[in-house]
C-alpha cells in the first residue's frame, strides 16, 4: 500500500460510500421500474413514488459524495500539503452519513406527512431530486461549508492558487450556493417550479458540468500526464463555453410553467448551444488519449475518462438536444422522452466521472508505482453497463416517442389520453427491456464491485506498463 | 418591461465578446489566460442578464398577474381555448361559480391554495405526476387535470355526486377503491379539508398562462 495523505483516505471513505448508495439506487430504481410491469406490486406498502424518490435521491448523494471524494484526494496532490481541516473533514463525514441514514429510514418508514411545515421540516419536501426534509437541508448546508473551508483553506495555506484550483473555489461556491433555492416554500407553483430549476438545471448544467470539469483535468494530468498548460487553457475554456450557454439555457425549463414568452426564445437558443462544450471535451480526451496511443498505467481510469467524454456528449448532449426546442418540447415535455435522456446524461457525465476518480484512487492504493492497473472484470463491467444504459435508454426512447404520439399529438394530453399511451404496445412493451437491461445493469455493477475490490491485488496477473 | 428574446440574446452575444476580448486582450489564444478572460467575462456576462430576467419573471408570475392567476380564480368558470393572436391555447377565466358550495374570500382562498400546495408536497405527488409537465411519468399530467373530461364521464357517475369539485375531492380521498385502470393511484390517506384543498389547487394551476402547454388539451386529432 502506497502512502497515502489523511485526506485521501478521507476520500476513500466517501468512494465506499458512494459506490454502496450506488447499488441502492439500483434496487429502487428497479422496484419502481418493475411496478410499470406489475402495478400491484408492493402497492400500498413501497409505493412508486418512494422507491422513486428513493431511486433518485440516492443518485444525488452518491454521486455528491463522489465528488467530495474526488476533490480531496487530488486535493493534497494539487497543493503538496495535507488538507488543513482535515479532523472537521472527518466529523462532517460522519454526520453526513448519519444524516443520510435517517432520512432514507424516514422515506421508508414514514414516507408521507400531513400537509404542514412539520412534514416539509421532518419527513419529505416533497420537491423532485430535493425531497429531504428542512433540517437534513442544514445539515447538508453545514457539512459542505466544512468543506469547503477545507478546500479554500488548503489552498491558501499552500500558497500557490493554481487555475485549477481558482476554478474549483468558485464553482463550488457557486454550487452550494444554489443549494439555498431549494429550500423555500411557496404557495405559487410557478415561483417554486422557478427556483427548483435553479438548483436542478444550474447543477448538472452548469456547476456540476465545470465540477467535473476539474476533477477529469486532474484525472488527465494524473492519468495521462497531459501538462498543466494544456489542461487549463481547456478548463477555461469550458467554462467559458458551459457558463455562456447553460446559465441562460436554464431558460429550456421556462417554456410552460408560467414563466413569460421571451423564454421560448432565449431557452431554446441557449440551450441549443449547450452541446458545443461537450464536443469540446469529446476532442479534448481524443486528443490528449490518442496522443498516448491509449496506453496508459491506469486502463479502467482511462476508458472511462474516454467514457466519461463521450456519455457526456450523448446523454446531455444529444438526447438533450433532440428535446430543447419549444416546438418539440411542447409535446415531450414529461413524457417517457425526458428519464431516457435523463439516465443517460447522468450516467454517460457524472456515473463514469466517479468511476475515473475511483479507479485512481483504487491505482493510488494497490499499485502507486505500477505495475498498470488491469483486469478482465473491468473490461466485462464496462461493457456490460455500456450495452445495458442503451438498452433501458433505447426503450425509454422509443416509449416516449410512441407516447408523444398517442398521448399528446393524438389524444389531447388527457387522462385517458394518457391510459391509452400507457397501454399502447409501443409504451408499454420498452417497460420490459428497459426492466431487463435494468437487470443486465445492475449485473454490470456487481461486476465492478467486485473488480474493485479485487483489481490489483495480484500483481502477477497484469501487465508492465511505465506509468504516465 | 417588454423585454424581446431576440435583444437579450444579440446583447448576451455582444457584451460576452467585447468583455471576453477585453479581459483577454494582449493574449495569444492558445495561453489559459486568454481563455481565463473569456471565462470570466462570459460567465458574469450571462449571470447579470439571468438575475435580471429574473426580476423580471418574479413580477409578472406573482399571483394575481397575467399569468398567474389570484386563489380567489377558483371562484371562477376556466377554459382553455385556442388563442389565434398568441397561436396557442390559453387558460380563460369565465363568470363566476360556486366552488364547494360558496365564494371563497381572498383571505380564505389564499389559506385553501396554501393548504393545497403543502398537501401536494406532503404526499410526494410529483413523484408519480407531473405537475406543469415536471415530475414523474407513471401517472397523468395535472396541469390541466380540472379540466379533465374524465370527472364529468367516468368519476362523477362512479361516485354518485353533484359537482366536479365533490367528486374530485371524493374520488381522491377513496382511490383504491375506485380504479381506473391497471395503475391505482395509492390511498394518501388525505382529509376532507385536505382533499379539498388539493382540489383547490388543481383549480388554480389550470387557470395559469403556460404558454399552450398543453397543447390542445381534452380536443383529440378527430375533433
Ligand atoms: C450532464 C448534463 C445533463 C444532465 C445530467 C441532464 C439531466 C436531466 C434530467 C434528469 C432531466 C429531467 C428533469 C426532471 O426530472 O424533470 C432533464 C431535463 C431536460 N434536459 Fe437535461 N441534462 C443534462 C444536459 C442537458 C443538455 C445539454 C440539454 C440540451 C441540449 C438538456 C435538455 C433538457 C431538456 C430540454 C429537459 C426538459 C425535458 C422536459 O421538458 O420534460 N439537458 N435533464
Ligand atoms: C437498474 C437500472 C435502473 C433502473 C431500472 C431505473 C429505473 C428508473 C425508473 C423506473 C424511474 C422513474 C421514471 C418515471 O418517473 O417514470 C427512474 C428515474 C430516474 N432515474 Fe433511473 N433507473 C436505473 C438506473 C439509473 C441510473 C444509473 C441513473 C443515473 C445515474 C438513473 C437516474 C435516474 C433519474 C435522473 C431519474 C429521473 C428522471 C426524470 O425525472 O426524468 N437511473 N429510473
Ligand atoms: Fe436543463
Amino acid at each position: 500500500m502506497g502512502k497515502l495523505y489523511e485526506s485521501q483516505k478521507l476520500a476513500l471513505w466517501y468512494f465506499t460510500v458512494a459506490i454502496v448508495l450506488f447499488g441502492a439506487q439500483l434496487l429502487f430504481g428497479l422496484l419502481a421500474a418493475y411496478q410499470y410491469l406489475n402495478p400491484d406490486f408492493l402497492y400500498g406498502v413501497l409505493d412508486f413514488s418512494i422507491n422513486r424518490m428513493l431511486h433518485i435521491n440516492a443518485m444525488v448523494v452518491w454521486l455528491i459524495m463522489g465528488f467530495i471524494g474526488g476533490v480531496y484526494w487530488f486535493l493534497p496532490i494539487e497543493t503538496g500539503r495535507e488538507v488543513v481541516g482535515i479532523k472537521l473533514g472527518k466529523i462532517a463525514f460522519f454526520v453526513l452519513v448519519a444524516a443520510v441514514a435517517v432520512v432514507v429510514l424516514v422515506y421508508l418508514l414514514v414516507q408521507t406527512g400531513k400537509g404542514d411545515y412539520f412534514t416539509l421540516w421532518f419527513i419529505t419536501e416533497g420537491r423532485e431530486y430535493i425531497e429531504a426534509p428542512r433540517w437534513a437541508d442544514w445539515g447538508i448546508v453545514a457539512v459542505v461549508l466544512v468543506f469547503y473551508f477545507n478546500v479554500v483553506a488548503t489552498a491558501f495555506k499552500s500558497g500557490k492558487i493554481t487555475g485549477i484550483l481558482g476554478v474549483l473555489m468558485i464553482d463550488l461556491l457557486a454550487l452550494a450556493g444554489l443549494y439555498l433555492a431549494g429550500m423555500y416554500f411557496t404557495p405559487n407553483i410557478s415561483v417554486d417550479q422557478f427556483w427548483w430549476w435553479w438548483v436542478v438545471h444550474l447543477w448538472v448544467e452548469a456547476t456540476w458540468e465545470v465540477l467535473v470539469g476539474v476533477l477529469m483535468a486532474w484525472s488527465l494530468m494524473a492519468v495521462l500526464g497531459t501538462p498543466r498548460k494544456i489542461v487549463e487553457a481547456w478548463l477555461y475554456l469550458e467554462v467559458f463555453l458551459v457558463f455562456g450557454t447553460g446559465i441562460l439555457g436554464l431558460g429550456h425549463h421556462y417554456f410552460w410553467i408560467g414563466t413569460p414568452e421571451y423564454w421560448l426564445g432565449i431557452g431554446g437558443f441557449f440551450s441549443a448551444l449547450e452541446p458545443i462544450p461537450l464536443v469540446a471535451m469529446v476532442v479534448h480526451a481524443i486528443y490528449d488519449a490518442g496522443s498516448h496511443k491509449l496506453k496508459a498505467a491506469n486502463k479502467p481510469a482511462l476508458f472511462w475518462i474516454m467514457a466519461q467524454a463521450f456519455g457526456n456528449f450523448v446523454g446531455a448532449g444529444m438526447w438533450g438536444f433532440m428535446h430543447t426546442l419549444p416546438q418539440i418540447n411542447l409535446y415531450s415535455h414529461g413524457t417517457q422522452i425526458t428519464p431516457a435522456h435523463g439516465h443517460l446524461a447522468f450516467f454517460g457525465a457524472y456515473v463514469a466521472a466517479n468511476l475515473t476518480l475511483m479507479y485512481i484512487a483504487i491505482q493510488g492504493v494497490r499499485a502507486p508505482e505500477g505495475p498498470a492497473l488491469d483486469s478482465r472484470a473491468w473490461k466485462l463491467a464496462y461493457v456490460g453497463f455500456a450495452i445495458t444504459i442503451f438498452g433501458m435508454v433505447g426503450a425509454l426512447t422509443v416509449a416516449g416517442f410512441a407516447q408523444i404520439f398517442v398521448e399528446r399529438a393524438v389524444g389531447g394530453a388527457t387522462w385517458s389520453a394518457y391510459i391509452a399511451g400507457q397501454e399502447h404496445p409501443w409504451v408499454r412493451e420498452p417497460m420490459y427491456w428497459r426492466f431487463g437491461f435494468g437487470v443486465l445493469f445492475l449485473l454490470s455493477y456487481v461486476i465492478l464491485v467486485y473488480d474493485m475490490l479485487t483489481i490489483g491485488k495480484k500483481a502477477a496477473t497484469v501487465t508492465e506498463v511505465k506509468p504516465a | 418591461m417588454n423585454i424581446g428574446w431576440l435583444e437579450v440574446t444579440v446583447a448576451a452575444f455582444v457584451l460576452t465578446v467585447i468583455s471576453g476580448a477585453f479581459l483577454a486582450r494582449g493574449r495569444n489564444w492558445l495561453e489559459p489566460g486568454f481563455w481565463k478572460g473569456f471565462a470570466i467575462g462570459g460567465s458574469l456576462v450571462m449571470f447579470i442578464l439571468l438575475w435580471i430576467l429574473t426580476f423580471d419573471t418574479l413580477k409578472k408570475i406573482s399571483m394575481g398577474s397575467e399569468r398567474v392567476p389570484s386563489p380567489t380564480v377558483i371562484n371562477h368558470k376556466i377554459g382553455y381555448e385556442y388563442n389565434a393572436d398568441r397561436r396557442m391555447y390559453v387558460p380563460v377565466i369565465g363568470e363566476e361559480e360556486p366552488f364547494f358550495g360558496k365564494k371563497w374570500s381572498e383571505k380564505e382562498a389564499y389559506e385553501l391554495i396554501t393548504k393545497g400546495k403543502l398537501v401536494i408536497q406532503s404526499r410526494n405527488c410529483m413523484d408519480c405526476h407531473t405537475l406543469l409537465g415536471n415530475g414523474a411519468y407513471y401517472a397523468p399530467d395535472l396541469t390541466k387535470a380540472w379540466l379533465d373530461p374524465k370527472w364529468e364521464t367516468m368519476i362523477k357517475p362512479m361516485l354518485k355526486v353533484e359537482t366536479r369539485e365533490e367528486a374530485i375531492a371524493k374520488w381522491l380521498m377513496n382511490t383504491d377503491k375506485y380504479p381506473t385502470w391497471t395503475r391505482k393511484m395509492p390511498n394518501l390517506g388525505l382529509s376532507e379539508d385536505e382533499a379539498k384543498a388539493v382540489v383547490a389547487y388543481l383549480k388554480f394551476m389550470s387557470a395559469i398562462d403556460t404558454n399552450g402547454f398543453p397543447d390542445h388539451f381534452g380536443k383529440t386529432a378527430s375533433n
